[in-house]
């Protein structure tokens, strides 16, 4: 049974992070649909141990992220499990956005004049972000664009689709270990939309159960079935 | 079979200021400067080449995968590839390709990841992350463990398909094939021949590769 800890708000364009603690997870609801939310994360406990993006990708040979997979560290390990979702495919691929990137699509809108609705891009963000744990320009990852669908052409072409997120889509990020989780809400960097219109997002921290032996992200590869045994060893 | 668009060098190996044979599962380190060509030859075929590029003046801004395919919108490599750091600027640009598509999705073999992916005793088998690391000890730059990005796999063949499947193919490259890039910035240089036995990655008989450097007078 899990049981709900705290709950709150990623606003439009804003940056969020936390040390999601072993036992919890974190449930990001798009209340409006069509948000993106750009997530790094990081083993809290040593942070030169992070998400290895290709490790995720081969070791489960998916080039996209949705329930029932798992997120891997460089290490071997699981960060987080994908315990549920609802739209299928989260973006791996894409990277973010920077400033020079938001000016030229968007224009410039400064807090001077726009007050919590200016123009923030996401590496930027994420940069701030990690400052506040002591890690710096050297220590940004690749990271991921949850409630985004990039599909990949015959001839390795990117396509973004529009309108992949309908309101009221969720996914929810089970930590196997402590996580650092950093967030931003910042337009994914292929939205075609003109307009800079990131989206709120709900977050929900929950107590969970372990993962069991039957677990379905355990038993959805044998690979995740070593990762969760070489993350176990992690805490004897 | 998708048909691949080969471009072929003009430079001649003979004119080259540097020339060195990296044996697999070595690594390799080496500036290269803005205006130089940089080539790298898979000498005996199906070799993956794990390779990773800093700009010289600033360690922090590096070769980011990411950044490199939405620049593109592209996930492969090949001529025309600009290949773009975490800061935003582009590397260096490949400018000559005779195997056709090179891989930047599958990271490098690693030590724990081959625990992963193929056994929990598989974890004392040589890796990529093991020589990028010894590469970075023995240069005493600075770099550390946080400093290794995600890199590029030349020669390696990792396809992805529509629905969002990713697979490991036998290679597409043979015996002399090369790929060539021109320096955009003062970059160094990061390889490890990769030593991985346990996919097709090198045809399960990893082999000795070739790097040239021309000067940019000798570049027609």
């Amino acid at each position: 049974m899990s049981e709900i800890l705290f709950e709150e708000t990623l606003s439009p364009g804003a940056a969020w992070s936390h040390i999601l603690k072993r036992g919890t997870a974190l449930r990001l609801t798009d209340s409006e649909g069509g948000a993106n939310v750009g997530a790094i994360l990081y083993n809290a406990d040593c942070p030169v141990e992070r998400l290895n993006i290709p490790d995720t990708l081969k070791a489960q040979h998916i080039a996209r992220l949705t329930q029932d997979f798992v997120l891997y560290s460089d290490m071997g390990r699981i960060l987080c499990s994908i315990t549920e979702d609802t739209l299928g495919w989260h973006d791996a691929l894409s990277g973010c956005s920077n400033a020079d990137a938001i000016i030229t699509k968007y224009g410039e809108a400064r807090y001077q004049e726009h007050r919590n609705d200016f123009h923030q891009n996401a590496h930027d963000s994420f940069l701030t972000e990690l400052e506040k744990y002591g890690l710096g320009p050297r220590d940004l990852s690749p990271n991921l664009n949850l409630f985004s669908k990039v599909a990949v052409g015959e001839g390795g072409a990117l396509t973004f689709s529009s309108g992949h997120s309908a309101p009221g889509s969720f996914v929810e990020l089970r930590a196997e270990m402590n996580v650092l989780v950093i967030l931003n809400s910042c337009p994914h960097p292929l939205d075609p939309n003109p307009v800079y219109a990131p989206k709120l997002v709900r977050l929900t921290v929950k107590r969970v159960p372990p993962p069991s032996v039957d677990d379905a992200c355990r038993v959805s590869r044998p690979e995740n079935g070593r990762g969760f045994t070489l993350t176990e060893r992690y805490f004897l | 079979m998708t048909e691949f668009q080969l471009t072929e060098s003009r430079v001649d190996p003979a004119n080259a200021i540097y020339s060195e044979i990296i044996p697999a599962g070595e690594s390799w380190i080496h500036p290269i400067g803005r205006g130089q060509t940089f080539r790298i030859v898979d000498l005996e075929g199906n070799q993956a080449v794990d390779t990773l590029f800093y700009d010289a003046q600033d360690f922090a801004d590096r070769y980011d995968f990411q950044n490199t395919i939405r620049a593109q919108g592209n996930i492969y490599l090949t001529t025309g590839s600009r290949l773009m750091s975490s800061k935003g600027h582009c590397l260096l640009t490949i400018t000559a390709d005779t195997c056709g598509r090179h891989d930047t999705l599958g990271g490098a073999c690693a030590t724990e990841s081959n625990q992963v992916r193929y056994a929990l005793d598989k974890g004392h088998m040589h890796a990529c992350r093991q020589s990028f690391l010894a590469a970075l000890l023995r240069t005493d730059n600075g770099l550390e463990k946080r400093d290794i990005p995600n890199n590029i796999n030349f020669f390696m063949n990792v396809p992805v398909t529509p629905e969002g499947g990713l697979t490991f193919e036998d290679g597409i490259s043979e015996a002399g094939k090369y790929v060539e890039m021109l320096a955009e910035r003062d970059v160094l240089g990061l390889i490890s021949n990769c030593p991985q036995l346990n996919n097709p990655c090198n045809a399960y008989n990893p082999t000795p590769i070739q790097v040239l450097i021309w000067e940019a007078a000798d570049v027609s």
